[in-house]
């Protein structure tokens, strides 16, 4: 069994200790000041300003080379100052694709040129991504995206429409899988691209889709003739899909994936007080239990990707497990608190319990569905 | 010996001696008194009593590696028992016999009474569900941080038997026995934690081996002209059956990480004992699921190992104690205080 799957056991290293104790204090010192009460759900929030004072503190692109505007820290280094926030509900929304998949694929894929103009601003929090994936026909079947660039003077004219962007309307840059070739009936991964494209060029038409909960995070992208100059290309024509499927360790296995529901279980907590009933007790244990074991499994993981191992099955099971527990923490939590609710009732528990019902359904869909995960660890096991 | 070189140790001896034959006698009442001998002479029995310091843990890494390989191959034996009884006795310095022993109670709250008799000391009192009781050569009790020695005979043993078939006795005792104080340190309630830590660590090996067995008879049987492990819905459970066994050796590690001296041995084991229990359910519902009706027979041997699932999540404290233990733990430090718990431990 172990030869499986591979979670090795990982402690942090002594500077994370140091860190995290300087991340708490940042927090202490923004929730002293007002400014923000969030969500721990990553997508939950959109703030400029924040990005720009978690920029000057150094922890956007943290992992990077200096002289891109990183600082060179360790990957476990970046999880501590992730989870940090994420637990705090700190407003991560705006640079979080940059930092965690935009900027690291242009530095690993991406021409020099890319990484001077863009990653510094990255840094800065001053320069926000959106991943341009999915398509009207195009969700978990990627490789038959329909978008198509194709070769101009001096760049490429793109033309598609790309939906559920989240964070288009707000984004600097969308980057954009496409084709460039027709497709290859005997390899239906080949002659697709990655390009940078600047969310402001003429041609570009940008159209929030409100939620089920009102808001309006997600948008549909329509590309009409739009002309991306040719240095915009990330790594060769023809090497997106071998890039897109690169990242997926790193986008899978991170403290995003359990930890969406983290605030409504500190809520619930403030509510029972510190001599909880046994009910109560055993609702916030339950939790406490998955929580602490995925914690362990994606702290492995990362520790594996810090070595440079690929671990994209170990990661669609943390991923699978961990949003599935972020979609159980509301239903174990209503069946307690509601017990003698008065009807009025209002109050932070409240709203995180109502965010929470209402944003479950996104939990096991984003970033590859849990029944794309299931068939990842599936050909794990050798069944496919 | 590293943890891994024992664990190959304990899985090659195990693998050679366990037949599935040996587990169906002894669940009809045969000690397997060969198997013991075996397991005796590799010296699993003391790899916890090892230990120089008395009361020590440091031989929690090497219990844990031969039980995880015991929980594999279901091993009809008093392991784990022995294993505590032996590092309480040698704790206390108390000289163990040379035998299969056990300990009391195996309960959380314990209903036996240590008093004064005459220059000597009587254990008196009840506990229920006493493993392996009648089985076991010496009883080993921990009452208010003192350890005392019985001789079955000397004890009322009403026999019982878990879910797995194994002997789990109701024990009624009034009689003279041999006392010294316990290890520094160590009381029942530790001891209740490390038999629960034994039961997740047992629970991971055997999970691990419904895992092995579930996946090759999904690739061995045929039905509509391909392996039923071809087909998506059978995928999609296997693949929630894999996720939970890995989550349970991944939590059953850390706990007996932390329990060695590196962590937080109260919540760890709390944490595992609760996650690992989840997790035998879980993943012993879709392996008998996937294996249909053959799964369900005697015949089989699936259920040696999931009917130990079954048993050994309910002992040493069913999933919904140790969540109870977790929530007052966690609620007595504030809302405020769980994150700091949970990067922590």
């Amino acid at each position: 069994m172990s030869d499986i799957f591979r979670f090795d056991p990982l402690t942090l290293p002594p500077e994370c200790d140091a860190l995290r104790g300087e991340v708490r204090g940042f927090i202490a010192e923004e929730r002293a000041s007002g400014r923000w009460r969030g969500e721990s759900d990553f997508a939950s929030s959109h703030s400029p300003d924040f990005s720009g004072r978690l920029g000057a503190r150094g922890w956007i692109g943290m992992t990077w080379p200096k002289k891109y505007g990183g600082r060179e820290r360790s990957f476990l280094e970046r999880y501590v100052v992730t989870e940090e926030l994420l637990a705090a509900g700190a407003p991560v929304g705006a640079h979080w694709v940059a930092d965690r998949q935009s900027g690291p694929l242009i530095l690993r894929f991406g021409n020099d040129s890319q990484r001077q103009d863009i990653l510094p601003r990255i840094t800065r929090g001053e320069c926000f991504f959106c991943i341009g994936m999915s398509e009207p026909d195009s969700g978990s079947d990627l490789a038959s995206i329909r978008t198509k660039a194709v070769p101009v003077e001096g760049g490429w004219e793109l033309n598609g429409r790309k939906i559920w962007t989240s964070n288009a309307h707000k984004a600097h840059f969308m980057i954009c899988l496409c084709r460039t070739e027709s497709v290859d009936a005997g390899d239906r991964h080949k002659g697709l691209s990655q390009l940078i494209v600047d969310l402001k060029s003429p041609g570009i038409s940008i159209r929030p889709i409100k939620n089920l909960a009102g808001a309006e995070h997600f948008n549909e992208v329509l590309f009409e003739s739009v002309f991306v100059p040719g240095d915009r290309m990330i790594g060769q024509p023809g090497d997106g899909w071998k890039q897109v499927t690169s990242e997926l360790g790193y986008e899978r296995s991170g403290p995003e994936r359990f930890l969406s529901s983290f605030r409504l279980v500190v809520e619930f907590m403030r509510r029972i007080g510190t001599s909880p009933d046994p009910r109560d007790a055993e609702a916030i244990g339950r939790v406490l239990a998955h929580l602490a074991t995925l914690r362990r499994m994606s702290l492995s993981v990362a520790g594996m990707l810090q070595k440079g191992e690929t671990v994209n099955l170990e990661a669609a099971v943390v991923k699978d497990l961990g949003t599935n527990l972020e979609k159980e923490i509301p239903e174990i939590i209503r069946l307690v608190a509601r017990r003698g609710r008065s009807p009025n009732h209002s109050d932070m528990m409240e709203e995180a319990l109502a965010y929470t019902v209402l944003n479950a359904p996104s939990f096991t869909i984003r970033g590859g569905t849990r029944e794309i995960l299931r068939g990842i660890v599936a050909r794990g096991l050798g069944l496919r | 010996m590293s943890d891994s070189l024992v664990q190959e140790v304990a899985g090659k001896l195990f693998a050679d001696l366990v037949p599935p034959k040996l587990v169906n006698d002894a669940e009809a009442g045969d000690f397997p008194a060969a198997l013991w001998q075996a397991v005796n002479d590799a010296g699993f029995p003391d790899a916890l009593a090892a230990a120089e310091t008395p009361g020590s843990l440091a031989g929690v890494p090497d219990a844990a590696a031969i039980l995880r390989e015991a929980g594999r191959h279901a091993a009809p034996l008093p392991l784990a028992e022995t294993m505590l009884a032996r590092w309480l006795l040698a704790g206390a310095g108390i000289t163990a016999p040379d035998a299969p022993l056990t300990i009391a109670p195996a309960e959380r709250a314990g209903g036996l009474l240590l008093h004064r008799a005459g220059k000597g000391w009587r254990l008196a009192g009840r506990a229920a569900g006493l493993p392996w009781g009648k089985q076991s050569s010496g009883i080993v009790a921990i009452v208010d941080g003192r350890v005392a020695l019985l001789a079955p005979k000397a004890a009322d043993l009403r026999p019982g038997r878990s879910l797995a078939g194994e002997p789990r006795d109701d024990l009624s005792v009034d009689a003279e026995v041999e006392v010294k104080p316990a290890a520094a340190g160590v009381d029942a309630a530790l001891v209740y934690r490390l038999g629960a830590l034994s039961r997740a660590v047992m629970m991971a090996g055997a999970l691990e081996a419904v895992l092995v067995l579930t996946v090759q008879y999904a690739n061995d049987r045929v039905q509509f002209g391909r392996p039923i492990g071809k087909f998506q819905a059978i995928q999609q459970q296997l693949a929630l059956l894999a996720e939970n066994v890995a989550a349970a050796g991944v939590v059953a590690s850390a706990a007996v990480e932390a329990a060695s001296g590196q962590g937080d041995l109260a919540f760890a084991v709390a944490v595992a004992k609760a996650r690992v229990g989840e997790a035998a359910g879980k993943v012993a519902e879709i392996a008998h699921q996937v294996h249909g009706a053959i799964g369900f027979t005697h015949e089989h041997r699936l259920h040696h190992l999931t009917r130990r699932l079954w048993s050994w999540r309910d002992e040493f404290g069913v999933e919904s104690e140790w969540q109870q233990e977790l929530g007052r733990l966690a609620a007595a430090r504030g809302a405020d205080g769980l994150w700091p718990l949970l990067t922590g431990w």
